[in-house]
C-alpha cells in the first residue's frame, strides 16, 4: 500500500517533467534545441491562472497555458528557425523573459511580486471502476494524468509510425536530404518547436492547477530537469517518460525523508548525474540528432 | 537596442507611466550622479568576469552556460578559506582566497571540459547539470558552515578583503564598487593577450574556427577544450570575488543575481572580444542599476524583460548582418 501511495506521488510529480520532455523530443528530433522550456511553462503557468481567474474555468486556463506556451514557442522558432539564429542563446533569452515577464504582469494583475491569487484548479474525474483502484486510482483519475499517459503513448506513434513523425526525424538528421526531396525544413521545425510549446504551456498549467495559484519563478528548473529527462530517454517519447517517472521517484523519496538525517541534497542531484552519466555513454549511449543545434540555410546548403 | 527601447516603452506606456521620463530617470540615476555611476560600475564588475569566461569558451567553439555554477562553488570555497584562516596577514591572504576561487572554477567547469574531450558529451547540457549540482552541493555543505538560521558564511578575514573605490575617488561615496573591477579590467587585459598574442590562444581560436582544421595543424583537441573550460571556469570564479571579498565580506546563497547567465549576453554583446566585454558588461550594469532606481514606478522587472529582449534581437541581427554581407560582392 505504501509503495503504491510512494508510485502515485511519483506520478504526479513526473506529469509536467512527461510533459515537457515529450514536446522537447518534437523540437530536438526536428534539430531545434530547446533550451526554453523553462519559460515556456512558467508563462503557460501564468496564462492557466489569467484564464481561470477571468473566466473562473480550470479548463479556460488550460486552453490559455497551451496558447501561451504555443506563442512562446513562436518566438524560439522565428528567431531559431526565420532568422537561424543560435538554439541555445535564444533559448536562455526566452527563459530570462519569461522570469520578467510573468513577474511584470503578476504585480500589475494581482498587485504582489511573488503569488496571484487563488484561482481553481482542475477537478478529478470520476471514472467507473477506477474509484476501486487503491492509492492509484485517484491519481489516474486526475484528468492531466490521464491526458498525460495518452499524449506520451500518441507521441511515440507519431514520432516513429507516422509519415510526419519519419520526415521531421529525417529533417533533424539530414536537412539538406530532406529538402532534396521537396520537404519544407523550415515548417516541420516550426511545428516540432510550436508542439513542443504547447506540451510545456500544458505542464504549466498541471503546476498551476495544483498550486491552485501562479508563484514567482514556480516552474524552479523543471524545464531543464525535463530536457534532462529528454537525454536520458534518448530523444524518444517513451524513454522521456521513462526517465521522467524515475525522476518524480527521486523527488517523491526526497519528500519522504524530509526531516530525517539523510541529505536530501543528495537526491536533489540524481537527475542531472545520471544525466552526465548518460551523457558520458555509461548508461548506453545517448546520441543526439545529427542536425541538432545547426541552423538549415537553404543558400548554403 | 533601438529596437529593445521601443519594446520597453510599449511596456511603459501599458502601464500608463511616460516613457521618455522613465528612460530619462534611468538614464540620471545610472550615468548622472557619483552614486549611480558607482552601483552601475559595481553591478558590472562580476558581468565583466562572466562575460570573458564565456568569450574565452565561445572562441575555442564551447558554449559555457555554467558560469553561474562555477562562481557558486568558487565564491562559497573562497570565503570559507577567507574565514577559516582570518588571521593571515593581506600579503598571504588575499593571493590565497583569490587562488582558491581561481581553482574552485576553473576545476569545475574542467569536468564538462574532459567529458567533452574524453566521451564527446556536449558541455551544454553538462554546464547546466552542474549548474544545479553546485547549487545542492553548495546548500549540503552549507548545513555545517552557515551561520545559524542564515544561507551565509562567516565574515572573512580583514586581510582577504578588497578596499571600495570611494576611498580614492570620493564621488563615488556611497557605492559598493570596489577594487574587483580593477581586477576585472585587468583580467580582461589577459584574455586579450591570451587569445590574441598567444600561442594557447591561437590554438583555442583555431579550434573554435574549424576543428578538423585545427586538428590537421597539430592543435591537441581534447587538451585545448579542457584548457578553454579551465580558463574560462577560472574567470568565472573570481566572478563572485566583488560580492565576498569587496562588499558583504561572506558568502550567501543566491548572490550572484544570475551574473553567470547574464554573461552569456555580455559576451554576446561585447561580440567575444575583451574590450567588447567590458563595455556590454557596463551597459548590462548601467541597466540593472536603472532598473532599481525606477522601481518606485515602473516595476523594475522591466528591466529582465527589456535584457531578454535585446539578446534575441542581438542574435536575430547578426544573422541578418552577416547573411547581408555574404551576399555583397566582394
Amino acid at each position: 500500500m505504501d509503495l503504491l501511495l510512494f508510485l502515485a506521488a511519483s506520478v504526479r510529480i513526473g506529469v509536467p517533467y512527461t510533459l515537457a520532455a515529450l514536446g522537447a523530443t518534437f523540437s530536438e528530433r526536428g534539430g531545434v534545441i530547446n533550451i526554453a522550456l523553462e519559460g515556456m511553462m512558467l508563462n503557460g503557468a501564468l496564462a492557466y491562472v489569467l484564464g481561470a481567474y477571468w473566466t473562473g474555468q480550470a479548463w479556460a486556463g488550460v486552453a490559455a497555458a497551451v496558447a501561451a506556451g504555443v506563442l512562446t514557442g513562436l518566438i524560439h522558432a522565428i528567431v531559431t528557425v526565420r532568422f537561424r539564429a543560435d538554439q541555445i542563446t535564444s533559448g536562455l533569452g526566452i527563459n530570462l523573459l519569461a522570469a520578467g515577464l510573468t513577474k511584470f504582469v503578476l504585480t500589475q494583475v494581482f498587485h504582489s511580486s511573488s503569488n496571484s491569487s487563488r484561482v481553481v484548479g482542475l477537478s478529478d474525474w470520476s471514472l467507473p471502476g477506477l474509484d476501486r483502484l487503491p492509492a492509484l486510482g485517484p491519481v489516474l483519475a486526475t484528468p492531466l494524468v490521464l491526458l498525460t499517459l495518452v499524449l506520451v503513448l500518441l507521441g511515440q506513434a507519431l514520432l516513429f509510425r507516422s509519415v510526419f513523425g519519419l520526415r521531421l526525424r529525417g529533417i533533424g538528421e539530414r536537412p539538406e536530404a530532406a529538402a532534396t526531396l521537396g520537404l519544407p525544413v523550415a515548417l516541420y521545425r516550426y511545428a516540432g518547436v510550436l508542439i513542443s510549446g504547447a506540451l510545456s504551456g500544458l505542464a504549466g498549467a498541471w503546476l498551476a492547477s495544483e498550486q491552485h495559484c501562479f508563484t514567482d519563478g514556480m516552474t524552479n528548473g523543471r524545464g531543464y530537469i525535463a530536457i534532462a529527462a529528454m537525454i536520458v530517454g534518448k530523444w524518444s517519447p517513451l524513454g522521456a517518460a521513462a526517465a521522467c517517472l524515475m525522476f518524480g521517484a527521486a523527488e517523491a523519496l526526497q519528500i519522504t525523508l524530509q526531516g530525517s538525517a539523510f541529505p536530501s541534497e543528495v537526491l536533489q542531484m540524481l537527475p542531472y548525474l545520471v544525466t552526465m552519466l548518460a551523457l558520458a555513454g555509461f548508461i548506453g549511449r545517448a546520441v543526439p540528432p545529427r542536425a541538432l543545434g545547426t541552423p538549415y540555410d537553404p543558400e548554403n546548403a | 537596442m533601438a529596437l529593445a527601447l521601443v519594446a520597453g516603452a510599449g511596456f511603459i506606456v501599458a502601464i500608463g507611466e511616460d516613457p521618455l521620463a522613465i528612460y530619462a530617470i534611468m538614464l540620471h540615476e545610472t550615468l548622472g550622479t557619483g552614486y549611480g555611476i558607482g552601483q552601475t560600475l559595481f553591478k558590472a564588475t562580476p558581468l565583466i568576469f562572466c562575460g570573458l569566461a564565456v568569450a574565452v569558451g565561445f572562441r575555442a567553439g564551447l558554449f559555457n552556460i555554467g558560469a553561474e555554477g562555477q562562481l557558486t562553488v568558487a565564491a562559497f570555497a573562497a570565503a570559507l578559506v577567507g574565514a577559516r584562516l582570518a588571521g593571515l596577514p593581506a600579503t598571504l591572504l588575499l593571493p590565497l582566497v583569490l587562488v582558491v576561487a581561481i581553482a574552485a572554477g576553473a576545476a569545475w567547469a574542467a569536468v564538462p571540459g574532459v567529458l567533452k574531450a574524453r566521451f564527446g558529451a556536449h558541455e551544454v547540457i553538462n554546464t547546466i547539470m552542474l549548474n544545479f549540482i553546485a547549487a545542492a552541493l553548495v546548500s549540503y555543505l552549507g548545513r555545517g558552515v552557515f551561520q545559524p538560521a542564515t544561507v551565509r558564511t562567516a565574515e572573512i578575514g580583514v586581510g582577504a578583503t578588497l578596499p571600495r573605490l570611494e576611498v580614492w575617488i570620493p564621488a563615488l561615496h556611497g557605492s559598493p564598487a570596489n577594487l574587483s573591477l580593477l581586477l576585472g579590467l585587468v583580467a580582461a587585459a589577459l584574455v586579450g593577450v591570451l587569445l590574441f598574442r598567444s600561442r594557447l590562444g591561437y590554438e583555442l581560436r583555431a579550434l573554435g574556427l574549424n576543428a578538423a582544421a585545427a586538428q590537421y595543424g597539430g592543435v591537441p583537441i581534447g587538451a585545448t577544450q579542457v584548457k578553454a573550460m579551465a580558463i574560462s571556469g577560472a574567470l568565472a570564479g573570481l566572478a563572485g570575488m566583488n560580492f565576498v571579498l569587496g562588499y558583504k565580506h561572506f558568502f550567501e546563497l543566491g548572490f550572484s543575481a544570475g551574473a553567470g547567465f547574464l554573461g552569456i549576453a555580455v559576451a554576446l554583446l561585447g561580440r567575444n572580444h575583451p574590450a567588447g566585454v567590458v563595455l556590454a558588461a557596463l551597459f548590462f550594469g548601467a541597466l540593472s542599476h536603472g532598473g532599481l532606481a525606477i522601481n518606485q514606478r515602473v516595476p523594475k522587472e522591466l528591466v529582465d524583460v527589456l535584457q531578454a529582449i535585446v539578446i534575441l534581437l542581438a542574435i536575430c541581427t547578426q544573422q541578418v548582418v552577416e547573411r547581408v554581407a555574404r551576399r555583397m560582392p566582394s
